[in-house]
C-alpha cells in the first residue's frame, strides 16, 4: 500500500470523490467532490477511467510526502505548488519520490483545489463512496500527521502529461434549466433573473452558497407550498428572494420555491466562486441541457482530449521550472496555471 | 452554516393551508438533469398524499425502464433515471399515465409494508414541552400521550437530515403551528411535534418544534446495516415507557432503542 502523508495540513482538506448517489429517500445527498470536473481532470492526467477519490483542498494545501514513487495530479483551483522548493507546473501530474517534500500554498482562484494519488486514495468507503460528509459525521478534516492509504500507482514512469483546464475559477455564465418550479414565478420575474448579475456572497460553503443582487425575485405561490424534494445546482430563491445553490451537501427536501437548476457541466463554475466573483444565469432549453450533460466516464474522455505531454526531458533537463527560475524568465510562482 | 440549514426546521405540511382537494392535478416535470419529478398538487392534502403514496408503492413494486432512484417527498415523486435506459420524455409518458390513473380510481393509500414499534419516554426531562401541548389541547399529559400512541401514523417523508422521519397525521386537534421563538436544544432522539406532524431528532439540535418524548432509536447510525432505519411509508406506532427504563434503552448496543420491526406480509 502507498502511503500519502500529510505532513502540514493548512487549507480545510476531506477525501472527495464522485459521492454516494441513490439515498435521497433516506434524506442523504450525495455528496462528493464541490467540483468533479477536477477529479475527471485529475483521471485523465492520470490515465484513469473513473473517477478516482483525492484530495479536495479548500482555500490552501498543505505539505505532503508519499511513502513509494506515484503520480500526483494536480487540477481545480490553481495553488502554488513546489517539489522541494522547485515550482510544479499545476493542471499537471507529476511523479513524487519518498523522501521528497510536496508544498501546496493558497489558491491564486477559485477555491478547491484538488490533490489526486494514481492510485486513488484508498480509505474504507461507506455507501460505496469515500467522500467525506462531515456535517453527518462521515469522515473527518484532514489534520497534520495523517497518512492515508492509497492504491498503487499503475503506471508511475507513464510520461508526465499536461491538461488544459476548463477555465471556472472566476465565476462567468452559468447555464439553468427549467425546474418543477419554474412555472411559479411570473416571466417578468424570470426575465429579470436573467438579466442579473450576481455576486458570489461571503456565505457558502459545501451545502450551497449564497448569492446577492440589488433586486430581489420572489414567487407569489411560495407561501404554502408543500415542501418538495431538492437537489444540487437547484436555485433555491430564500425568503427574502435572493438565489441561493444547492451544492453537494445540500439537504434533500426543502419548502422554498426554486427557479431552475444550474447544469451539471457549470455547477464546477459555481462552486469555483470566490466570494465578490459575478455570476450570471443563462436559461437554456432541455434540449441544450440534454446536449451539455456527461456521464463521468464522458467527461474523463474529454477532458483527456485536453491533455498534452508535458514539453520537458527529464533525461536532459532534470527540473525545467527551477531551470527558468534562475534563468529570471519568471518568478517560478507565477507559471502559467491554467494553461 | 447554509441559508437552508439556518431555517427554523419547517414543517411539511401547514395544514392551515391545506386544500380541501378532491381536485389532483397531477404534473411531470423537468427535475434537473436525470430525474423527472411527478407532482399531484403545489400544496398538500390528504388526497394528493394518497395518491403519492400509492405512486410511489406502485414504482417500487414495478418500475419503470431505467428508473435509477425514486424519492418521494409529500405529494410529489422524485424519479432519477438512467440516461442510457431511457429518456425524460419516455419517463415523464410513463408516470403521467400512471398518475392520472391513480387519480381517477381515488385510489387509498396503500397498506404500509413494515411497521415500527418505538418505545418512547413521553414527559418530564424527556419531553419537557409536554405539559405545554397537552395545556393547547386542552388535555391532561396522559390524555395527551394517549393520543399519540393511539394513532398509527406513517413516515410521510424523510429530510433535512439523513434518517430524520416526518411522521403523521395526528389528529386535527394537533393542528397548533410550531413556536414563533426557536428551543434552543433538544437532544438526539427527542420525539417533537406540530402541525399534526412529529420529527424525531437524529442528532442534537435546534427547533421550534415542542419536545414531548424521546425515543432512544437512532435513525441514522453510519456503522449499522442498514445506517437508516426508516423508509418513507413505514407504519409507525409509539408505545410509552417509564423515564428509567430511557437510559437502557438509549444505550442499546444495535441502535434501535428497543423498536421493533414487523414485517406485514
Amino acid at each position: 500500500m502507498t502511503g500519502l502523508a500529510i505532513r502540514r495540513a493548512d487549507g480545510l482538506m476531506t477525501v472527495q470523490d464522485a459521492g454516494r448517489p441513490g439515498h435521497m429517500a433516506e434524506g442523504l445527498s450525495r455528496g462528493g467532490a464541490m467540483d468533479l470536473l477536477a477529479l475527471c481532470e485529475a483521471a485523465a492526467l492520470l490515465g484513469l477511467r473513473q473517477v478516482p477519490a483525492g484530495i479536495e483542498m479548500a482555500g490552501a494545501g498543505g505539505s505532503f510526502a508519499v511513502t513509494k514513487p506515484t503520480r500526483l495530479a494536480l487540477t481545480g483551483a490553481p495553488m502554488a505548488a513546489t517539489l522541494d522548493g522547485a515550482p510544479l507546473r499545476w493542471n499537471c501530474a507529476h511523479l513524487v519520490e519518498p523522501g521528497q517534500e510536496l508544498r501546496i500554498a493558497g489558491t491564486q482562484a477559485g477555491l478547491y483545489g484538488y490533490l489526486v494519488p494514481a492510485g486513488g486514495i484508498a480509505t474504507e468507503p461507506w455507501l460505496g463512496s469515500r467522500a467525506a460528509h462531515l456535517g453527518i459525521g462521515i469522515g473527518w478534516l484532514l489534520q497534520s500527521g495523517t497518512e492515508l492509504p492509497c492504491g498503487a500507482d499503475p503506471d508511475p514512469l507513464r510520461p508526465a502529461r499536461t491538461i488544459r483546464a476548463d477555465e471556472r475559477f472566476e465565476g462567468g455564465r452559468v447555464r439553468v434549466m427549467d425546474g418543477p418550479q419554474t412555472g411559479l414565478f411570473e416571466p417578468e420575474v424570470l426575465d429579470a433573473f436573467f438579466a442579473t448579475e450576481f455576486t458570489r456572497a461571503p456565505r457558502g460553503n459545501r451545502q450551497g452558497v449564497q448569492l446577492d443582487a440589488p433586486a430581489r425575485f420572489t414567487s407569489e405561490h411560495a407561501a404554502g407550498l408543500a415542501s418538495d424534494v431538492i437537489m444540487p445546482g437547484d436555485l433555491q430563491m430564500t425568503g427574502e428572494g435572493l438565489p441561493y445553490v444547492l451544492m453537494a451537501e445540500c439537504q434533500t427536501m426543502g419548502g422554498y420555491p426554486r427557479i431552475g437548476t444550474v447544469v451539471p457541466a457549470d455547477l464546477p463554475r459555481i462552486a469555483q466562486a470566490a466570494p465578490g466573483a459575478s455570476i450570471r444565469f443563462e436559461r437554456v432549453a432541455l434540449e441544450e441541457a440534454d446536449r451539455l450533460w456527461r456521464d463521468a466516464g464522458l467527461w474523463i474522455a474529454e477532458a483527456a482530449a485536453r491533455c498534452s505531454a508535458l514539453v520537458r526531458d527529464p533525461a536532459t533537463i532534470p527540473d525545467l521550472l527551477s531551470y527558468q527560475l534562475i534563468s529570471g524568465v519568471t518568478a517560478g510562482d507565477d507559471l502559467d496555471l491554467t494553461a | 452554516m447554509g441559508a437552508a440549514a439556518s431555517r427554523p426546521f419547517p414543517s411539511l405540511l401547514d395544514v392551515t393551508d391545506m386544500i380541501s382537494v378532491s381536485d389532483l392535478t397531477p404534473e411531470a416535470l423537468p427535475a434537473g438533469a436525470d430525474g423527472v419529478l411527478l407532482r399531484f398538487a403545489l400544496k398538500p392534502g390528504p388526497a394528493a398524499m394518497a395518491a403519492m403514496q400509492s405512486l410511489a408503492a406502485e414504482l417500487a413494486e414495478t418500475p419503470p425502464a431505467g428508473m435509477a432512484e425514486i424519492s418521494p417527498a409529500l405529494v410529489s415523486v422524485l424519479v432519477r433515471y438512467d440516461r442510457a435506459a431511457t429518456s425524460r420524455e419516455a419517463l415523464a409518458a410513463d408516470l403521467m399515465a400512471r398518475a392520472e390513473r391513480i387519480a381517477a380510481e381515488r385510489r387509498p393509500a396503500p397498506a404500509p409494508a413494515r411497521l415500527w414499534r418505538i418505545p418512547v419516554a413521553f414527559g418530564g426531562d424527556h419531553g419537557p414541552q409536554l405539559a405545554e401541548v397537552a395545556g393547547l389541547m386542552d388535555l391532561s399529559e396522559e390524555a395527551a400521550v394517549a393520543g399519540i400512541c393511539a394513532a398509527e401514523l406513517r413516515v410521510l417523508a424523510i429530510g433535512f437530515a439523513p434518517g430524520q422521519p416526518y411522521i403523521g397525521l395526528l389528529p386535527e386537534s394537533w393542528n397548533f403551528p410550531r413556536m414563533s421563538a426557536l428551543n434552543p436544544a433538544v437532544p438526539q432522539g427527542a420525539v417533537t411535534v406540530a402541525v399534526r406532524q412529529i420529527v424525531m431528532f437524529t442528532a442534537d439540535g435546534t427547533t421550534g418544534w415542542r419536545q414531548v418524548g424521546r425515543s432512544g432509536l437512532r435513525n441514522f447510525l453510519p456503522g449499522r446495516e442498514p445506517p437508516i432505519a426508516f423508509r418513507p411509508g413505514d407504519a409507525v406506532r409509539y408505545e410509552p415507557v417509564p423515564a428509567v427504563e430511557f437510559d437502557a434503552l438509549r444505550d442499546a448496543a444495535d441502535g434501535y432503542g428497543g423498536a421493533k420491526l414487523e414485517l406485514r406480509a
